[in-house]
């Protein structure tokens, strides 16, 4: 996703991220800006918003509440395990919601179990996001019409990624994190009004 | 074992021994039967035959591995059984799960409250009767738990 400009002028390289406004995308401007930071031996000076900083490091750190609820979880464990290595993307496992970006719904809701899992949803910091693994927590699956299930997360949660399948391969989470990443670089360019 | 003082039938025409009792003859049979070496008790449930409720036991003896299923008929209308879970202190979640899932009241029962659904479930669900398409919102915000935890008040025994 990251565009540079470089500029090298004074003995300082400057790396200029991509802005969408036209003011800031005037590279004039920081020449003069890049001559009073202090300069290290192999430094370099990084220009950017903070917005676009901001999207760029949650897309790549997208942490992921532990929370198996049935089968998938399996797969969850599968793809945080040493052999696909969902770390490589960013994605670590954590134990507590205040430290998680994304929920994870891993297996089927239960009604008892759908305010627990608003609880935790509440519970996580802004910005946050949900995935959806698996048919059973997209729709219910062939548990829809059973007394204590809940026919799909989204109708306690919004979900911005659905992984189908029964279970999905952990290489269907690991694309999910991955779309997820897109959304969220999506989400600050319609905020800075930038049109791609 | 012989528990034919009790007014028990025996009936071996599903292939599988039962020995058939009267509801509320249940506390002496299970009395008996815990003096007499059956030591676990390995379920309790009941099946909607849709005319009546049928309550089943399965008592192991764990030294000889004898087993004792007795079994029992209810009306659907007022189902009621007393409990055992002061003589066999196992029955006591699985009464909880029968009358939470079949309406099964265990009378006597310490602690008789949903253990599986929701506390404000309404029905018994694995009744015939039940429907299928179940109407129930599911959605709940985070606070619904803060009056609904569901906790039973602490108990515990002063010694």
């Amino acid at each position: 996703m990251a565009k540079f400009k470089i500029i090298e002028k004074t003995g300082v390289t400057v790396k200029l991220l991509e802005s969408p406004h036209k003011k800031v995308n005037n590279t004039s401007r920081f020449e003069d800006f890049a001559k009073h930071i202090e300069k290290f031996p192999g430094g370099e000076v990084l220009i950017t918003t903070v917005e676009n900083l901001f999207a760029w490091a949650r897309a790549k750190s997208p942490w992921d509440l532990t929370f198996g609820l049935a089968c998938c979880a399996i797969e969850l464990m599968h793809t945080h395990g040493p052999v696909f290595d969902a770390e490589r993307i960013g994605a670590i496992l954590r134990a507590t919601p205040r430290q998680s970006d994304v929920m994870v719904v891993a297996g089927t809701v239960t009604i008892k179990m759908a305010p627990r899992l608003r609880r935790l949803y509440e519970q996580m910091a802004d910005p946050k996001w949900v995935i959806a693994l698996g048919s059973c927590a997209i729709s219910g699956d062939h548990y829809r019409n059973v007394y204590s299930v809940v026919p799909g997360v989204d109708q306690i949660v919004p979900v911005d990624v659905y992984v189908p399948g029964c279970p999905p391969t952990p290489e269907g989470l690991i694309n999910a994190f991955m779309q997820l990443a897109e959304i969220i670089d999506k989400e600050w360019k319609q905020r800075m009004g930038v049109k791609k | 074992m012989n528990l034919e003082k009790f007014g028990v039938q025996v009936d071996d025409s599903t292939g599988t021994l039962y020995h058939i009792f009267e509801a509320p003859r249940i506390r002496e049979i299970a009395s008996e039967l815990k003096e007499n070496g059956f030591d676990y008790l390995s379920f309790v449930t009941a099946i909607d035959r849709k005319e009546f409720l049928e309550v089943v036991y399965l008592f192991i003896n764990m030294d000889t591995s004898e087993k004792i299923f007795l079994k029992t008929r209810i009306p659907s209308d007022d189902p009621r059984i007393p409990t055992i879970a002061d003589i066999y202190p196992g029955a006591n979640w699985l009464e909880r799960e029968a009358y939470d899932l079949l309406g099964v009241i265990f009378e006597g029962h310490p602690d008789l409250r949903r253990i599986l659904l929701p506390p404000d479930y309404e029905g018994h669900p694995l009744r015939k009767d039940f429907p299928i398409h179940m109407e129930y919102e599911p959605y709940r915000s985070g606070d619904w738990l803060v009056n609904h935890q569901n906790v039973p008040p602490a108990k515990r025994k002063k010694e």
